[in-house]
């Protein structure tokens, strides 16, 4: 693989308002002095979706497993991460919380062993919410929201372990989107999907663009091309490039981003 | 010798090894059942047992044991879903968990009599509650514990990690997520791994001789007041089990049909034992059916 | 705004639910730790008063050919020589492990590399019944079919280690059988599809190759059912006869660590010397106990199978 100059980057702050940023962010994996991430400082723009790509191993998920501290249980993160006012990579802040503002869908669909609906009310319950017409409001909204009502209406009490893969994932969306968070971070949400569910996939998040704040890591640069505003480019553990999507993919600043977007790349 | 007849010596002396093992099993099996039911009758199972006069029976006994049972399991599974879940969830990957686990494993690796004196001399005698159910309980517990704690840590090892990260996404607790996602998912795991131990503390004696007591006094059985001495609900008073039962006939030689009721305790130990081993099997199927929606 | 930074930064219901599930978990470890201490403390601290208290030497205690506490010898030491005992728990165990090994690694052999289907389907949940059979029903066996049997070949009361060696062996086969089943397992398929496809034949597989892969986890496994022989008390207790004699041959009446134990415990008071000397036994067997615990932890950091 060819070597690139890590410390050469270039990095936009988009002129939108900026939903979530972060300052210095440095993860260290372990009880290990190296960083897996170093100093990635990027904003993130209200109602849109940001993509960040890279190789296996460039960080994108270690940084966007940060965002909403589930990296705390293994790993030590430094730096800021700045969400309406409040450095949320703080040891006093409630991360719970914090969860509940900036949800996040995972590369496998991890529905519970739970019925369709439970899966989505089970935490409702749990952050206090006990009206059971509230509870199926939040239920239909958010399988709408997540596209997936139509599929399921009729069998809201079966096993979500009985979807499909896709079906699956959607649900898992919904779940995140019925605790109405801010912010959506989805790890390579398409990863383990067919190209229909993709595309279904795809055009549901486009959709949700109108209330959520979406950040998505993913391999697959035909995606990050079709559904992103922005994108960030991954490296190592360094951010290399941040700009528009559509920058970032014709007219790169940095030759690292070019050889990747151009498939020339190790 | 060439290899190939080596190989087939080696072969026929594998099989006939088998042979024999499979023989003994046969025959223990077959003695213990041909021996064992022509003595299990309903006066056998519904009668109070004698001493030194045959045609006892084991109802005391074979009540004494499931009470015993339900009450080690009661004060155990709390003790180790707690600790198995501390080590499973909590517990980092440092020299005090191995502390801990090594703690376990020498607790498991005790003799069960040796278990058995130590509630002895700890509740027996030092907190002078004498030989009763709940002394008997207690060391059946420590008895129970290590095993336990092994099978529910195991099962709640077995649930993916993908369910963990669903829960705490979604802003639950960690306790949260444990009680609400990760024990649901692992419910058939532990209830197999429970009714498993179950069999072990149906059979256990040794721990019981000197805690749970030899002696089976009258009991009442419609008197409900777990206070009255003579309640059969008391856990108070001294509970000779069916295992201990077996074990005292056959040592104290004074009752003169021991052998048969031996043989008629033992059929009924080996059964409940296979009931507990097959309900566990059944019971496990079935949920893991119901909770993957029949897929 | 600033109702969500309060809300950010304050302790939540869900903070409060996970310091109560720290706390009830880590009380309930605390409670297992606790247990184990005090078992190791109790039994210790009883164990030794036959020396500190009642003076016996250590060394007459473990090389004392009389047993008989309530009565002193002719020097005026008490009669606590508990070699017999020791001997007889020793035999038992090693003669139990030493028949039921080959077997158990037969029956293993044949489950995973002979006749794996059928093998599995019939014996594996037989081997599983066989390990849930409560040892009183062992040793009820034992009293019934082995001791007579003995008496008729050889004479005599048909107790001792002969009848405690046949009931063990059985008790200790099915254990030792499904850890060997598991060891042999865990030797990956490659180790033997390498070894066929070099031209040896299944007896040269299992031999140079599978036996010596696996040979620390069956050691593991061997000690494991060693284990359970030498702290097997009731089903032994049973067929052994209870004389706390030395065993001069395999059929005289003889007596283990845990079978006098179990004997009398019951008919000793508290306190006095023939209560600490039985006490002192069992000391020796959670002592043995410890050291089987070691070997198996030993054996397998030194086992494991690199890949």
């Amino acid at each position: 693989m060819e070597t690139y100059d890590l410390s050469q980057n270039h990095i936009v702050t988009p002129p939108e308002e900026i939903a979530l940023s972060t300052n210095q962010l440095q993860v260290y994996y372990g009880s290990g002095s190296r960083a897996s991430m170093t100093d990635a400082s990027l904003s993130f723009p209200r109602f849109q979706i940001t993509a960040l790509i890279g190789a296996s191993g460039s960080g994108k998920s270690t940084y966007l497993r940060s965002l909403n501290r589930m990296n705390d249980r293994i790993a030590r993160i430094e730096g800021e991460i700045m969400y309406r006012g409040t450095n949320i990579n703080s040891p006093k802040v409630n991360v719970y919380e914090v969860r509940k503002h900036i949800g996040m869908v995972f590369q496998k669909p991890n529905p519970f062993a739970k019925s369709i609906s439970e899966n989505i009310t089970f935490a409702l319950k749990a952050a206090g919410i006990t009206n059971r017409q509230e509870l199926n409001e939040r239920v239909e909204t958010s399988l709408k929201e997540a596209a997936l009502w139509n599929e399921v209406k009729d069998d809201l009490n079966k096993s979500a372990l009985a979807l499909s893969g896709g079906q699956q994932q959607r649900l898992c969306i919904a779940r995140a989107l019925a605790m109405k968070p801010d912010i959506l971070l989805l790890d390579e949400p398409a990863s383990a999907l067919d190209p229909i569910s993709t595309t279904k996939l795809e055009v549901t998040l486009k959709e949700l663009t109108k209330n959520y704040t979406i950040i998505i890591v993913t391999h697959n640069m035909q995606q990050a091309s079709r559904i992103s505003a922005y994108t960030a480019f991954f490296h190592l553990g360094h951010v290399i490039e941040y700009d528009q999507t559509e920058k970032i993919f014709q007219t790169p600043e940095i030759q690292a981003t070019h050889d990747y977007v151009t498939g020339n790349f190790g | 010798m060439t290899p190939n007849q080596t190989d087939r010596i080696a072969t026929q002396v594998i099989n006939f090894l088998v042979l024999i093992v499979v023989l003994i099993l046969f025959f223990l099996l077959g003695d213990i059942i041909l021996s064992g039911f022509p003595h299990i009758s309903w006066h056998f199972l519904t009668s109070p047992s004698s001493s030194f006069s045959a045609g006892g029976g084991i109802r005391d006994q074979l009540f004494n044991s499931l009470y015993l049972l339900v009450l080690t399991l009661i004060i155990s599974f709390p003790l180790a879903l707690g600790s198995a879940i501390y080590l499973s969830e909590y517990a980092g990957n440092n020299w005090r968990t191995g502390l801990i686990r090594t703690a376990i494993e020498v607790l498991s690796s005790l003799p069960s009599v040796v278990v058995g004196l130590f509630g002895y001399l700890l509740f027996v005698i030092e907190f002078h509650m004498g030989f009763s159910i709940l002394s008997g309980a207690i060391a059946l517990t420590f008895f129970n514990l290590p095993l336990l704690v092994r099978s529910i840590e195991g099962s709640l090892h077995a649930v993916p990690d993908s369910q963990r990260e669903a829960g705490i996404s979604l802003g639950l607790s960690n306790w949260r997520t444990i009680r609400g996602i990760i024990l649901p998912a692992a419910l058939p795991g532990i209830l197999t791994g429970i009714i498993l131990s179950a069999g072990r503390v149906f059979g256990e004696a040794a721990a019981l001789i000197y805690t749970a007591g030899q002696s089976a006094p009258i009991l009442n059985y419609s008197n409900w007041n777990p206070t009255d001495s003579s309640s059969f609900l008391n856990p108070m008073r001294p509970a000779e089990t069916l295992a201990v039962h077996i074990w005292k006939v056959n040592t104290e030689g004074v009752t003169p049909d021991a052998v048969s009721i031996s043989a008629g305790a033992s059929a009924v130990l080996i059964i409940v034992i296979l009931l507990f081993n097959f309900g566990a099997r059944a019971i496990g199927n079935h949920m893991y059916k119901k909770m993957t929606g029949g897929k | 705004m600033d109702d969500i930074q309060h809300k950010l930064t304050a302790p939540s219901k869900a903070s409060r639910e996970d310091v109560m599930g720290r706390i009830i978990s880590y009380t309930c470890i605390a409670a297992i730790i606790i247990l184990v201490i005090s078992i190791l403390y109790f039994i210790t601290s009883r164990g030794v008063a036959t020396f500190t208290a009642n003076h016996v030497n250590l060394w007459q205690f473990l090389s004392g050919k009389e047993w008989n506490p309530g009565t002193l010898n002719a020097s005026g030491q008490p009669q606590v020589g508990a070699l017999p005992m020791i001997v007889t728990s020793f035999s038992v165990t090693i003669l139990a492990a030493l028949v039921a090994t080959p077997f158990a690694i037969a029956v293993a052999l044949f489950m995973t590399d002979i006749a794996p289907k059928n093998g599995a389907k019939f014996l594996q949940p037989v081997i599983e019944l066989l390990v849930g059979i409560p040892s009183v029903v062992y040793g009820f066996i034992g009293l019934t079919v082995v001791v007579p049997f003995i008496r008729h070949l050889f004479g005599g009361t048909g107790s001792g280690i002969l009848a405690g060696t046949i009931v063990l062996f059985v008790m200790v086969l099915p254990t030792i059988t499904s850890l060997a089943v598991d060891a042999l397992k865990a030797v990956p398929t490659y180790f033997r599809s390498a070894s066929l496809a070099l031209g040896a034949t299944r007896f040269q597989t299992i031999y140079k190759v599978l036996l010596r892969a696996a040979m620390p986890r069956l050691l593991t496994a061997v000690i494991f059912g060693m284990a359970r022989a030498f702290g097997e008390a009731l089903a032994v207790q049973m067929v052994i006869g209870n004389a706390a004699l030395m065993p001069h041959n395999l059929v005289t009446p003889t007596s283990t660590l845990t079978s006098q134990l179990t004997t009398n415990i019951g008919n000793t008071i508290m306190g006095t010397l023939p209560n600490n000397a039985l006490w002192s036994l069992a000391l020796i067997l959670l002592l043995m106990s410890l050291v089987f615990n070691l070997l198996i932890r030993y054996i397998g950091k030194r086992g494991e199978i690199k890949s």
